[in-house]
């Protein structure tokens, strides 16, 4: 009878528990091929139905297939060929090309020829931060919805330091600005994540809503107060300070820069700062039961707190990262969603930092394949859309994956979705 | 004749279990059959075949002789087998009536239900079977074992032949238990057979008609209650000699530990939970608080543990207030909690056993230096505690949740015993626990006391708090009712306490009667 105070569950909660897989245990005996079979075969089932997809909508397709059906598969058939081409060449470069180019020895040519490759690394830097995010929040319990707010936040903040302060030097201007980025993040995360400690307001909720006021208030002060002279009322800030700039390592076209390598060094830091540190035991302790995290004397307030900010921090850099790196000033036009395929990022990378980069890496390199894909084959960029939400789909539904593939059911404690982090944690 | 229910052969598996491996079961009309096993021996599994709701990969169910096929509930009630289960599956806000007749409603011209017509039924199978019930009582008005009644009427309603009783006395005061094995001896006297599932032994000398006792999914033995006793009865369940009488040393009570003054817990809704209560818990003694579930301990242990505000009072820990103290400061004056609810509050199920058996203690050296986790300690620690608590895990590094329910609390007790404490405050150290766990537990606590820690022991198992503590408080609607030490107290005399009412007899027992009362 005294049975009767069950706990108290919400949506989120339910959700939480849903998606985050019982970590750690699973790394240390399941076989490298084990743990990757799924996500491998989600891909390639992903890249199946976008292959169909492409062959659905294509009218030249549909043309062929009114003259006769054999010639209907072949014509199928090559503009599958040239779109998936195209996709692969644009993400990672055209082999032959490559490697005529490492034989001449010409570092020009070589940079060239690898120069898709290099833009994917480009294109995955903001999913890493933003990935991260989600990430952290999820093991910690929260579920942060406004990941793409506070990234607006963060780069709205770098761009404000970054053009407005001058005559300082790189070494200095450069962090500082980034910086700027990291903390108009967390402030805009606090501010959901003290209502969430102190009056239980969800997290859900207020992110999202945080996410409104995040865009429209960019908006106002890019035409306003931020605008750049002779913008015309466009919301558009002026150019950053040189000093204020990350590094780009070629000469243009090639974008490649520093962030890539901070966004690795931030990763490794978030993983020992979760798995190797007491603060981050706390965190996963109240994120994964906080009765027993108040059983042993934690303070779930200081715990949500942190992770917010935390959380917030990440987002704000990934915005940061790409005013100072790539775009060089602020447009509306800033980010393509990243804050929102950054729960997908999460989830693929089942919550762990070393997951989080690779599921970046793949997102990444889609993305900027598509763009050559668009280009080569008159395929709209919303094909690598669908072909990522299935991709995720079948990673979030491994059942589905193995009734198609006839694989083994897992023991119970197999029933993870990635590998998990470094060093067999 | 044939008997009422047989299986032959049911074997069932499980992935890398064989939960149930070949057995023969016969039950005969108008007996109780008593099923003994630890938890995990196959006895759930047994019965949910039987109730249709697994298959057998093997074998076959016969009643009265003829081979059936059950695949669902509603097979198994309309074969005339009727579970009452652990736990209830009643409506609170129906009837009596409603809550019987719901799935078989007697009806009236034009689909309305005929409230009345069950009800008179439901009053003539009361009173033929001594099953005193109003059919117009709201169950949530109704005590548990008037509740569980209900549970019972509800299968005699669908005319069951076979009752299957699942761990039936778990919810009950000894009081209760008592009527409900009237309730059980009057209908096998009308011809009803009842299986009667438990791991008490005590019980089981007292009802049945027959044992049978099951061990890792095979049936190991078949008794009767004449010819067995409780130590071998033990024995045959887990499968060696079981010491059941803890051996106390003699112990002089030393300085109080904890002191607890006129304390008052009000919970959430503002209603007095634990109502001006004041306890001394002295050095190497265990103070028992015994009470049927949901009297206040729960909120009694949240306070003096700090999980909980107090309304008003004072609570004393070796000489220091912590009537404010948070969880943390209490831990580090050198108490421990053993919670009672381990998988709720005690454990964080997906992190590896190692991490679980520092949960209160990883912030400070040597687990950590600074804020650096120092894996490899904790992991050594880990080791000597699975070897020093026996616990059953694959590696220090498998998740706590994969353990059983014994091993999880192992785990617990490894933890909050192993570090240097003056006060331990177990809430329900065995609930749910097999034999075996249970001594193993019970000799760990006992020998804290021996080391001269305070123990504060709260169980709604009397057979525990008789068993252990030095004195007994008995707790009834935040209340304490009585404090009285535990020589030659009878138990009938406690469980009286325990239900509210003032006992007119003598609490002492001659030495005769005393031996009947723990058996």
């Amino acid at each position: 009878m005294s049975e009767a105070q069950t706990e108290k569950k919400d949506l989120g909660q339910a959700i939480l528990k849903e998606i985050i897989p019982p970590p750690e245990e699973e790394a240390h005996k399941k076989s490298f091929w084990k743990s990757i079979s799924i996500p491998a075969l989600a891909i390639l089932t992903g890249l199946l139905i976008g292959a169909l997809m492409i062959a659905a909508t294509s009218s030249t397709v549909w043309a062929a297939f009114g003259e006769s059906i054999w010639r209907g598969f072949g014509t199928a058939f090559k503009e599958i060929g040239t779109a998936y081409q195209a996709l692969f060449t644009g993400a990672l470069g055209d082999p032959v090309r490559i490697v005529r180019a490492l034989g001449s020895g010409d570092a020009k040519e070589i940079r060239s020829a690898l120069n898709p490759f290099l833009e994917s690394l480009v294109q995955s830097t903001p999913y890493i931060f933003t990935g991260l995010a989600v990430a952290v929040g999820f093991r910690s319990g929260l579920f942060n919805i406004g990941v793409e707010g506070q990234l607006f936040i963060g780069a709205a903040a770098a761009t404000y330091v970054g053009y407005s302060i001058t005559g300082l030097p790189a070494f200095i201007h450069m962090p500082l600005a980034l910086l700027a980025g990291a903390l108009g993040g967390a402030f805009w995360a606090f501010i959901p994540g003290y209502l969430k400690a102190k009056t239980g307001g969800h997290e859900v909720i207020n992110t999202i809503m945080m996410n409104w006021i995040a865009f429209r208030l960019t908006e106002w002060l890019l035409s306003g107060p931020m605008s750049r002279p002779g913008s015309g009322g466009m919301p558009l800030s002026p150019l950053i300070q040189k000093s204020a700039e990350i590094p780009q390592f070629f000469q243009a076209p090639i974008r490649f820069h520093l962030g890539f390598i901070i966004a690795l060094a931030v990763a490794w830091l978030i993983h020992w700062l979760l798995f190797k540190t007491t603060w981050g035991l706390n965190l996963r302790t109240v994120g994964t039961n906080p009765r027993a995290a108040k059983y042993a004397g934690l303070s779930t307030t200081k715990s949500i707190i942190t992770a917010m900010l935390i959380s917030g921090a990440l987002a704000g850099t990934a915005g940061a990262v790409q005013i100072l790196a790539v775009n060089r000033s602020m447009a509306l036009g800033l980010s393509s969603g990243y804050g929102f395929d950054s729960i997908a990022l999460a989830l693929i990378g089942n919550n762990t930092p070393l997951g989080v980069i690779l599921a970046s890496l793949l997102f990444g390199t889609l993305r900027n394949g598509a763009t050559r894909m668009m280009v080569v084959s008159a395929i709209p960029i919303d094909i690598v859309d669908v072909i990522q939400a299935i991709i995720l789909m079948f990673v979030a539904a491994p059942a589905i994956i193995r009734a198609i593939y006839h694989l083994k059911k897992p023991k119970k404690e197999e029933t993870t979705i990635f590998v998990s982090g470094w060093g067999g944690k | 004749m044939a008997p009422i229910l047989e299986l032959r052969g049911i074997t069932k598996q499980f992935p890398g279990v064989l939960a149930n491996d070949h057995i023969d079961l016969a039950l005969h009309k108008g007996e109780i059959l008593a099923l003994l096993g630890e938890n995990g021996a196959g006895k759930s599994t047994l019965m949910n075949i039987l109730y249709g709701l697994y298959q057998p990969d093997e074998g076959e169910i016969l009643i009265n002789g003829e081979t059936v096929k059950i695949n669902s509930p509603t097979d198994a009630i309309n074969q005339g087998i009727g579970m009452v289960h652990q736990h209830f599956m009643l409506i609170p806000v129906f009837t009596v009536t409603e809550n019987v007749m719901l799935g078989d409603e007697s009806v009236k011209a034009g689909g309305f239900l005929d409230r009345p017509k069950a009800a008179q039924r439901i009053q003539e199978i009361s009173s033929s079977y001594k099953l005193e019930v109003n059919p117009n009582d709201y169950v949530r008005d109704l005590p548990v074992g008037v509740q569980q009644r209900v549970e019972i009427i509800k299968l005699l309603y669908r005319n069951a032949e076979i009752l299957i009783f699942d761990e039936p006395t778990a919810v009950l005061t000894p009081q209760e238990a008592d009527e409900l094995f009237n309730i059980m001896r009057s209908l096998v006297a009308q011809g009803k057979s009842i299986i009667f599932i438990t791991h008490k032994l005590r019980e089981v000398l007292a009802i049945a008609n027959r044992v049978v006792v099951i061990r890792r999914g095979k049936v190991v033995g078949e008794t009767t209650p004449e010819a067995a006793d409780k130590n071998s009865l033990a024995a045959m369940m887990v499968g060696r000699e079981v010491n059941l009488v803890v051996k106390k040393k003699e112990t002089t009570p030393g300085d109080v530990v904890c002191s607890i003054q006129d304390l008052v817990v009000a919970d959430k809704f503002g209603n007095v939970v634990v109502d001006d209560i004041s306890l001394d818990i002295r050095a190497g003694e265990i103070l028992g608080v015994a009470g049927v579930q949901g009297n206040g301990q729960t909120e009694l242990v949240e306070a003096i543990t700090g999980l909980t505000k107090i309304a008003s009072g004072k609570i004393t820990l070796l000489g220091q207030d912590i009537s404010k103290a948070t969880p943390r400061q209490i831990t580090e004056l050198g108490s421990a909690h053993v919670p009672e609810d381990r998988q709720a509050d005690g454990l964080v199920l997906p992190f590896p056993v190692a991490e679980n058996l520092v949960l209160c203690s990883y912030h400070l050296p040597p687990f950590s230096k600074g804020v650096i986790l120092q894996y490899d300690t904790i992991l050594k620690n880990a080791e000597k505690l699975i070897q020093d608590f026996d616990i059953r895990t694959p590696s220090p590094l498998t998740s706590v949740g994969s353990l059983s329910g014994g091993n999880q609390q192992k785990v617990i007790i490894a933890r909050e015993l192993s570090r240097p404490i003056q006060f331990l405050v177990a809430s329900q150290p065995t609930r749910g626990l097999d034999v075996g766990s249970i001594e193993y537990i019970h000799k760990r606590i006992e020998q804290k006391r021996e080391e001269g820690c305070a123990v504060l022991l709260v169980s709604p198992e009397l057979d525990e708090i008789m068993e252990l503590s030095d004195r007994i408080a008995v707790m009834y609607r935040g209340k304490i009712s009585a404090v009285v030490p535990n020589k030659g107290i009878s138990k009938k005399y406690i469980g009286l306490l325990m239900a509210g009412v003032v006992p007119e007899e003598p609490m002492q027992v001659s030495e005769e009667t005393e031996i009947e009362a723990t058996l």
